[in-house]
Order: C-alpha cells, then sequence, then structure tokens
C-alpha cells in the first residue's frame, strides 16, 4: 500500500488501474492509455499529480537563493511568469528538474518531482545555509489537477468564479494567477494548452468532479508518459539523472550562462563547454516494425548511444524515442531489438506540437 | 474481473489454447490484454514453423511494455492472422475471438495434459488484480 492522492477514490470510481509510481497509488489508466492520449491531443484530459511536491519559497533572498540554487535564472521572470529549470549538483549532473513561478515580491514556488522528493528537500535545506533571510515551506496541504487539450481552458473557465475567469482568460502560457481558494498555471506537460490548478486537498475532489462533468477525460499516467514523448518534454529518471549533463539531455536552452551568475554546476558545465561534448541528445523515429524502449543500444558509424525513452506514438501511429548519441551523427542509426537491428530516423524534438505532427510521412522532419 | 471461458485451456504465461479435433487455435488471455493494455505491436511465428512446447514463438507488445508468448504444445504452425499486423487492437477488443494469435497442429495429445484448466488459471491469476 503506498500513499495517496485525496483523488484516489475519484480514480476507483472512474475505473483506474492502480500502480505504484515512486510509492504512490496512481492511476496508469483508465481502460485504454491511446484513448486518454488522444482526448488530450482532441479535445480535453485532466491528470491527478498531487504526487508531486509543493514547496513555497520566500523571504528578502529568495530570488538570491534560486539564482544559486537553479541552472535558469529567475531573474528572467516577470510576476506571475514560471520558468522550467534543473537543480543541479556540483559535477553539472542533474538532481532534478523542476518549474518555478514567481508569484510576488520575494515569494516563489517550485514544483519538483514525487521521485526525488526527499532528496531534493535536504539538497535545498543544504544550501539554504547562508542564506539569512529565506523561508522553506513544504505545501503538503495541497493537491494538483493539470487538465490538457485543445479545448481545456474552454472547458475549465466556466467553473471558476466570475471574477477568477476574467483573469484567467487573460493568462498567457507560462503565466500563473494565484487566488484565496486557488493557485491556476497555463502550464502543463503534454505539449497542448491549458491550466494547472493547485488547491487545498480538501477541495480537489469538487474541482475533479466538476471537471468530470464539464466533459473533460480522466487521463492516467500512462497516457501522461506517451503525451510528454510526443511533446520532446524530458522525464527525470529516464532522459537525465545525477550522472548526467543538461548539456547532453536537450536542455542546454534550459541553462543560463549568458551572464556571471555564479550557480551550483555552473564550473563543471563550463569545463565540459570548454573540452567539447561528446554526445547529442536526439529524436528518433523507428522505420522497421517494433517499439523503441528505454536503454536500447543505438548503433552509429560514429559509436554506440542510448535510448533514454522509448514508447508508441499514438498520434504518429508510429515508435518514437529520445536518445542520447555521439556528436555528428545525422540521418539514419540502428537500435538493437532483440538481437535485431532495426532502422531508425533522427529527427529534431518535439514530435508533435500542438496536437500536429511535425513529421512527414517518411517519418522524417517537414 | 477478466473473462476465462471455461472451454479453453491455459497456459500460466496467459496463453489459451482452443482445441477443435487436431488443431490447437493460440491467443492470449483477457487478463494479459489487460494487464498489457493497449496492444500496438504483434509479432507472429511463420506458417510452417515447426515448435517445441514452451518456445518462444513471438511477441506481443503494447504502448507500455513488449510480452513474450510462448507455444503451449508441440507442433506445426499452419495458420497466423495476419489481421493482427495492422491491427493489434483487436487482441484488446476480442482476446478470444478475433484476437486469437496462430493455429498450430497438435503433435502429441498428452501435451495438452499439462495446459491449466480455466479454474485453475482464475487462481492462477487472482494475486494479479
Amino acid at each position: 500500500m503506498g500513499n495517496k492522492t485525496p483523488l484516489y477514490p475519484c480514480h476507483l470510481e472512474a475505473g483506474a488501474r492502480i500502480v505504484d509510481f515512486a510509492g504512490w497509488d496512481m492511476p496508469i489508466n483508465y481502460g485504454s492509455q491511446i484513448t486518454e492520449h488522444e482526448a488530450v491531443r482532441g479535445d480535453a484530459g485532466m491528470f491527478d499529480v498531487s504526487h508531486m511536491t509543493v514547496v513555497d519559497v520566500s523571504g528578502t533572498q529568495a530570488k538570491a537563493f534560486l539564482q544559486h540554487l537553479l541552472a535558469n535564472d529567475v531573474d528572467r521572470l516577470d510576476l506571475g511568469k514560471a520558468l522550467y529549470s534543473c537543480m543541479l549538483n556540483e559535477q553539472g549532473g542533474v538532481i532534478d528538474d523542476l518549474i518555478v513561478y514567481y508569484l510576488r515580491d520575494n515569494f516563489y514556488r517550485v514544483v519538483i518531482n514525487s521521485a526525488t522528493r526527499e532528496k531534493d528537500l535536504a539538497w535545498i535545506d543544504g544550501q539554504a545555509s547562508g542564506f539569512a533571510d529565506l523561508s522553506i515551506r513544504l505545501r503538503d496541504d495541497v493537491a494538483m489537477i493539470a487538465v490538457q487539450g485543445p479545448n481545456a481552458i474552454d472547458k475549465t473557465l466556466p467553473l471558476f468564479a466570475d471574477y477568477q475567469q476574467a483573469a484567467l482568460a487573460q493568462l498567457k502560457r507560462f503565466q500563473a494567477a494565484e487566488f484565496d481558494d486557488c493557485f491556476v498555471a497555463r502550464t502543463g506537460y503534454t505539449g497542448e494548452d491549458g491550466f494547472e490548478i493547485l488547491m487545498l486537498s480538501e477541495q480537489i475532489v469538487g474541482l475533479w468532479d466538476r471537471l468530470l462533468a464539464a466533459g473533460v477525460a480522466p487521463c492516467g499516467l500512462g497516457a501522461r508518459d506517451t503525451l510528454r514523448l510526443e511533446a520532446g518534454m524530458n522525464l527525470y529518471g529516464s532522459d537525465m539523472d545525477e550522472t548526467t549533463s543538461p548539456l547532453v539531455s536537450g536542455l542546454g536552452w534550459t541553462v543560463a550562462m549568458k551572464d556571471a551568475r555564479d550557480f551550483v554546476g555552473r564550473a563543471a558545465l563550463e569545463v565540459q563547454q570548454a573540452e567539447g561534448l561528446q554526445q547529442q541528445f536526439v529524436g528518433l523515429v523507428l522505420l522497421d516494425k517494433g517499439v523503441l524502449r528505454n536503454h536500447l543500444k543505438v548503433v552509429t558509424a560514429q559509436g554506440e548511444g542510448e535510448i533514454t525513452s522509448g514508447s508508441y506514438s499514438p498520434t504518429l501511429q508510429k515508435s518514437i524515442a529520445m536518445a542520447r548519441i555521439p556528436v555528428g551523427v545525422s540521418g539514419q542509426v540502428e537500435v538493437e531489438l532483440r538481437n535485431k537491428l532495426l532502422k531508425a530516423e533522427i529527427v529534431r524534438l518535439p514530435f508533435v506540437r500542438e496536437g500536429k505532427s511535425m513529421l512527414n510521412k517518411e517519418g522524417k522532419n517537414k | 474481473m477478466s473473462e476465462v471461458p471455461a472451454e479453453l485451456k491455459f497456459l500460466s504465461s496467459h496463453e489459451w489454447v482452443l482445441v477443435e479435433d487436431d488443431v490447437a487455435t493460440v491467443g492470449v488471455s483477457d487478463h494479459a490484454q489487460e494487464l498489457l493494455g493497449d496492444l500496438v505491436y504483434v509479432e507472429l511465428p511463420e506458417t510452417g514453423t515447426t515448435v517445441a512446447a514452451g518456445d518462444s514463438v513471438g511477441v506481443i507488445e503494447s504502448v507500455k511494455a513488449a510480452s513474450d508468448t510462448y507455444a503451449p504444445i508441440s507442433g506445426e504452425i499452419i495458420e497466423v492472422n495476419t489481421d493482427l499486423e495492422d491491427a493489434p487492437e483487436r487482441i484488446n477488443v476480442d482476446p478470444y475471438g478475433d484476437g486469437w494469435m496462430y493455429k498450430m497442429s497438435i503433435e502429441d495429445p498428452e501435451e495438452l495434459e499439462n495446459l491449466l484448466d480455466a479454474e485453475a488459471y482464475s487462481e492462477s491469476i487472482v494475486d494479479d488484480d
């Protein structure tokens, strides 16, 4: 028996198959993960993401602390904006990836992964010493639903009070709004538009029921994984971890090194850059039959690589993957699967953007 | 609860066998398709191959996992359900009907005694749910 989110009874009610996910009893699907995937690409679906950990960071030194802690720079943030960042160790490996929201003066909200919760919190506490006016508050009193899809916002807005609707209708991508009873961000992990809604745990079941009544489909972790993979979004623990640099994990764009800001891991990344990166992070589309899986070996003319996340893309109806392979390789590679070598095409990420394939019929970039 | 038709025999690895005269039809159980989730790829044996009981004869893959399938008895593959190549989801929709995988000859009828009956198979899957 694992931890349960406040929405656990709702999942059972909706016919969920429950699996263990990092110590949490979570829905993997409610019947068909492909149907759920298609609901998010074509209409609106919702995910219980209450297992994720929310941490509020505040105080006059909150900004300075986050500028030290994170590889991306919170100084880029206007009020109400969200930033995706890695939290690195001194070797430049990724301790976790996270979203940080700048909500008020001296007040930031950070959402981290559940699987890495304890080590993240220990690391954050350890890094906080030396920052005098800093408060780090764990928010285990809240729960969260992600509503995603082309119709997600239209279906969700009427569920809010009038004054809230007006504010939420104005939200731009990666912006958030805070009210007395909830926090709403126009963010997500599917490559579709939508909201992530955070509320006190005792209120979240009411929101779930109203979303169900509004025609939003419950979606499990299975669909969440294929949606994020199609969208070219990394999964911590698969695509990067403490032994891999963001620079070889497709996350170079999240590392802010233009100015002199000193953050944890910067020195190691500078050494990597000076020595030259040996690997690149790419998308793969399988041209032969089969399904690409995590950890399969990639064979190229310049040496071997590895699939970090592989699955089946319901949108493309092909198998796709993200992989770390030697630099300089382009065109086609081979993937070793059950003692056979299968052909795969290297493509730019993402595979799918806002419900539309970024590839042509031959599985190449348009 | 998944469906376990009384007239079928089973392997603990979730294949079902329907014996009609000297031909055995083989598929995977309702329980197996539920565990695997949406199937997206099926690799079947080739017609004409001779297999021994317990041989790995193919792979079925869902979005989340790949699973080997095993020959329940020894014999020759005499027909495969090629419709599954383009429509593997038939196994999800109708595991005991349109989702059949292949038909094979029965080399040694005594091997059928080693298979589980519906009741024994039902008991073997209780703990999975």
